[in-house]
């Protein structure tokens, strides 16, 4: 499978363009590293690549065909601050499944502790979180990853522990990953290739 | 932070603020249940005695008596229990009509432009003319008074309600939920709606005073309970005839009372906004 | 060198309600122990969102009123108590904030930058100094009269450096000051920051990049679960050989210049017993499960662990 974004444009008011032409292609067997600064408006394309923006110009595909946006959305993104991207008043169990019933093997392997379940998003830390937020994301019918900066506010040994868990899962079930940070020493470790934000967007 | 808290001083310094609040709704509450379970308990048609009639306050009347003789303080009691009454219809009714006005509001842009439009028109008519007016059509009487308080009273919750929902609406929990395939209905019954519970239910608390309050004036005005009623307000319309004899005590006393029930009900409102409100939650 | 801050076994925990009417405590930073001197700029690293935030706000007395405090903070040699701190802040000690969030966004930079006044002549002199220290950090005339929304990331960035340092304090505290900025800006403060030091002052940088602190800093301490488990010279800190705390080895060898080598386990999330490392420790004995070892001095570090003599010697 090949997610592709093409000639992308993007403003989001009339004086301050953020994307223009920018393409893109990841296949499902690849992990393409996208670095650039932030406030660069890669978080914009990320957005755009997973159906969060709408109105834009140019296209994304997904094998050559548009991606329905009614049903699940088979391009999964990956926040940067979980604790955002969760209801407080939900516990843990609760966000944990509302996208499928995760299995207690994927869940060991991220290495979520059952204790965890029972807690409030406020109650857990950010690499806590994150965890949850990609377990919800690797729904059987997920495609595609973006990972929009998801290590940046872990500290080092939880960022190791949740990448090779992401890709080991990834290479298992021929996901593909759009890894997106600023920091190029990250990416060159696991990326097939690695593309420059400012390079891909013709500003 | 050498100072004690105001609540840790006095009587229940040994309980923490959440006790405390909950002491203070329970107090209260049960102080309300009481009155209303008398009235409903108590035979309205008190008989008529003459031979008593326009008694000041005294240890067998302490409220004294009307111009048929009849005890200030069952009637008052009989009032309020009423006015109880019509408050928890008026104040259920318009907390549903504004937790559904709010939720079609987070429809599309439409409807919130004809909710929006909704909230103006009825904001910029007086209170007051528009509970007589919806109580008039709907033929006065409990029923009425119950509607015309309640379609009256929800524009305040709703404005609050549909701002939140609002918010909540951009976050991106909800945002994700949409990417998931979940359905606008699922979202709003699962996300938003336990998030808001608690302002509706503060809400319809605090809107509580206000009905009881409008109930009384229209129904003093006319426009609301009919005279045979055992209403705060009807008693209060008829002592205006005997005021001017002196009788202060029959409109002092049902007044007073129908004052502190307001204040009760204000007091449990402002507590459970304690209890809800995270930033107070904690002390 | 003289010592600024001395912050001696401070402990900090929140009091909340749980379930139904009980209250809990729940620790954030526990037994911690830190100094900085003049001319030193010491890192304390942890995850973000671990409290260590909170270190910086107990040390200016800004912490909520649900906040109890154990231990002590001493400035100069003086303990700090809340008057005390209240009449430092802004003085001698100045926290530079993460984002010009922290700013009042209906005041214009440089009046902000002042800060209140008695009279118009205060004002006058002040406004000198202000101007003066803007300019030292490129800041032009016309950027005084902008509001906060108005500025760039990396004016925003000078404006708030330029602000903590108005009333020429001795100790700055920088939390997490690069977060959202570009390459070219990090360095820029790292800059910044390490110029503060060639001019006498000590500055307490907390961060969660390891990169910054590795850039910065003199000594760094590695903030754990609350607790601090080892502070060591950031010389150190190239070769994971050099620290003590198996943590310590696990963060430096999960590097991405180092490996990125995998370390299993996760942070505690409540109260343990014993270490807080204990569950994920390759050197791991009986003892440490039940009992806490306490922040020792060895060999210029410091080190919270029972077994890492034995288990350095043999490596």
């Amino acid at each position: 499978m090949e997610l592709k974004a093409n000639n992308i444009t993007f403003s989001y008011n009339k004086k301050r363009q953020i994307l223009k032409d920018a393409s893109i292609s990841v296949n499902s067997n690849q992990i393409i590293g996208l670095m650039g600064d932030s406030g660069s408006g890669k978080s914009t394309l990320c957005k755009i690549m997973s159906g969060y923006i709408t109105h834009y110009s140019g296209e994304v595909t997904l094998d050559g065909a548009k991606i329905p946006d009614k049903d699940f959305y088979p391009v999964q993104l990956i926040f940067q601050h979980p604790e955002k991207t969760m209801n407080p008043k939900w516990k843990m169990e609760k966000v944990l499944n509302e996208s499928w019933t995760v299995s207690q093997d994927l869940k060991d392997t991220f290495g979520l502790k059952d204790t965890w379940l029972t807690r409030w998003p406020s109650e857990l830390s950010g690499g806590e979180l994150q965890r949850f937020s990609i377990l919800r994301a690797l729904n059987p019918k997920t495609k595609f990853i973006v990972a929009d900066e998801i290590s940046t506010m872990l500290d080092a040994v939880t960022q190791v522990q949740i990448w090779e868990a992401l890709i080991n899962h990834c290479k298992a079930n021929n996901i593909g990953i759009l890894a997106v940070s600023h920091d190029e020493e990250l990416l060159e470790v696991f990326c097939d290739d690695i593309l420059k934000f400012d390079e891909i967007n013709n500003l | 932070m050498s100072e004690t808290p105001w609540y840790n001083r006095g009587l229940f310094s040994s309980l923490n603020l959440r006790q405390k609040t909950l002491l203070t709704i329970g107090l209260t509450g049960l102080v309300l249940v009481v009155i209303f379970i008398c009235g409903v308990l108590i035979d309205a048609n008190l008989p008529t005695d003459f031979t008593i009639k326009m008694q000041p306050p005294s240890f067998q009347h302490p409220f004294g008596t009307d111009w048929m003789g009849r005890d200030m303080f069952i009637r008052t009691i009989k009032g309020l229990s009423l006015s109880i009454i019509i408050g928890i219809g008026a104040s259920i009714i318009s907390s549903i009509i504004a937790t559904l006005l709010a939720f079609l509001a987070s429809v599309n842009s439409k409807c919130d432009e004809f909710v929006s439009w909704l909230i103006d028109l009825f904001a910029s008519i007086p209170h007051i003319l528009l509970i007589m007016m919806i109580s008039i059509s709907l033929g006065k009487g409990a029923f009425g008074v119950i509607m015309a308080v309640a379609f009256s009273h929800w524009v305040n919750l709703t404005r609050v309600l549909r701002a939140e929902v609002l918010q909540i609406n951009t976050s991106e929990y909800v945002a994700l939920s949409r990417r998931f395939g979940k359905s606008k209905l699922w979202i709003a019954k699962e996300h938003i709606l336990p998030l808001v519970l608690s302002q509706i239910f503060v809400g319809t608390l605090l809107v509580f005073p206000h009905a009881i309050m409008h109930e009384s004036s229209v129904t003093f005005l006319g426009f609301g309970l009919s005279p045979h009623e055992p209403a705060i307000g009807i008693i209060l319309s008829e002592s205006m005839t005997y005021l001017a004899m002196g009788a202060w005590w029959l409109a002092f006393f049902p007044g007073l009372a129908l004052l502190i029930v307001v204040l009760l009900f204000d007091i449990i409102g402002d507590n459970l906004k304690r209890l809800f409100d995270p930033s107070e939650a904690n002390k | 060198m003289g010592e600024l801050l001395e912050v001696n076994n401070l402990s900090i925990s929140f009091t909340q309600y749980v379930q139904g009417l009980n209250r809990h405590d729940s620790k954030v930073i526990s037994d911690l122990t830190i100094d900085v001197g003049e001319s030193e700029i010491v890192a304390i690293l942890g995850s973000s969102g671990s409290g260590k935030s909170l270190l910086a706000h107990s040390i200016l007395g800004i912490l909520p009123y649900n906040a109890n405090v154990t231990g002590e903070i001493k400035y100069k040699g003086q303990v700090l108590d809340q008057e005390l701190k209240e009449n430092l802040r802004g003085k001698e000690i100045c926290l530079i904030p993460q984002s010009v969030n922290f700013l009042d966004p209906l005041m214009k930079v440089s009046e902000q930058a002042i800060g209140e006044c008695k009279d118009e002549k205060e004002h006058a002199e002040k406004k000198i100094r202000q101007r003066e220290v803007f300019a030292r950090y490129g800041l032009d005339e016309s950027v005084d009269d902008l509001y906060p929304f108005e500025l760039s990331g990396g004016m925003a960035r000078k404006v708030l450096l330029s602000t903590a340092l108005i009333g020429d304090p001795n100790l700055l505290i920088a939390d997490e000051p690069t977060p959202g900025l570009d390459v070219k800006s990090v360095e820029e403060t790292i800059e910044d920051i390490k110029n503060l030091k060639e001019h006498g002052k000590g500055v307490l940088l907390i961060t969660h990049e390891i990169d910054v602190a590795l850039k910065t800093a003199d000594r760094i301490a590695i903030f754990y679960s609350g607790y601090v488990i080892e502070i060591n010279k950031v010389e150190n800190f190239k070769n994971a050989d050099d620290v003590l705390h198996p943590y310590t080895k696990a963060l430096i060898n999960s590097l991405p210049r180092n490996g990125f080598k995998l370390t299993e386990g996760v942070q505690p999330l409540d109260e343990v017993p014993g270490c807080p490392y204990y569950e994920n420790c390759p050197i791991r004995t009986d003892r440490c499960g039940k009992e806490k070892p306490s922040l020792e001095e060895h060999d210029g570090a410091m080190i919270r662990c029972f077994n890492f003599k034995e288990a350095n010697d043999g490596a």
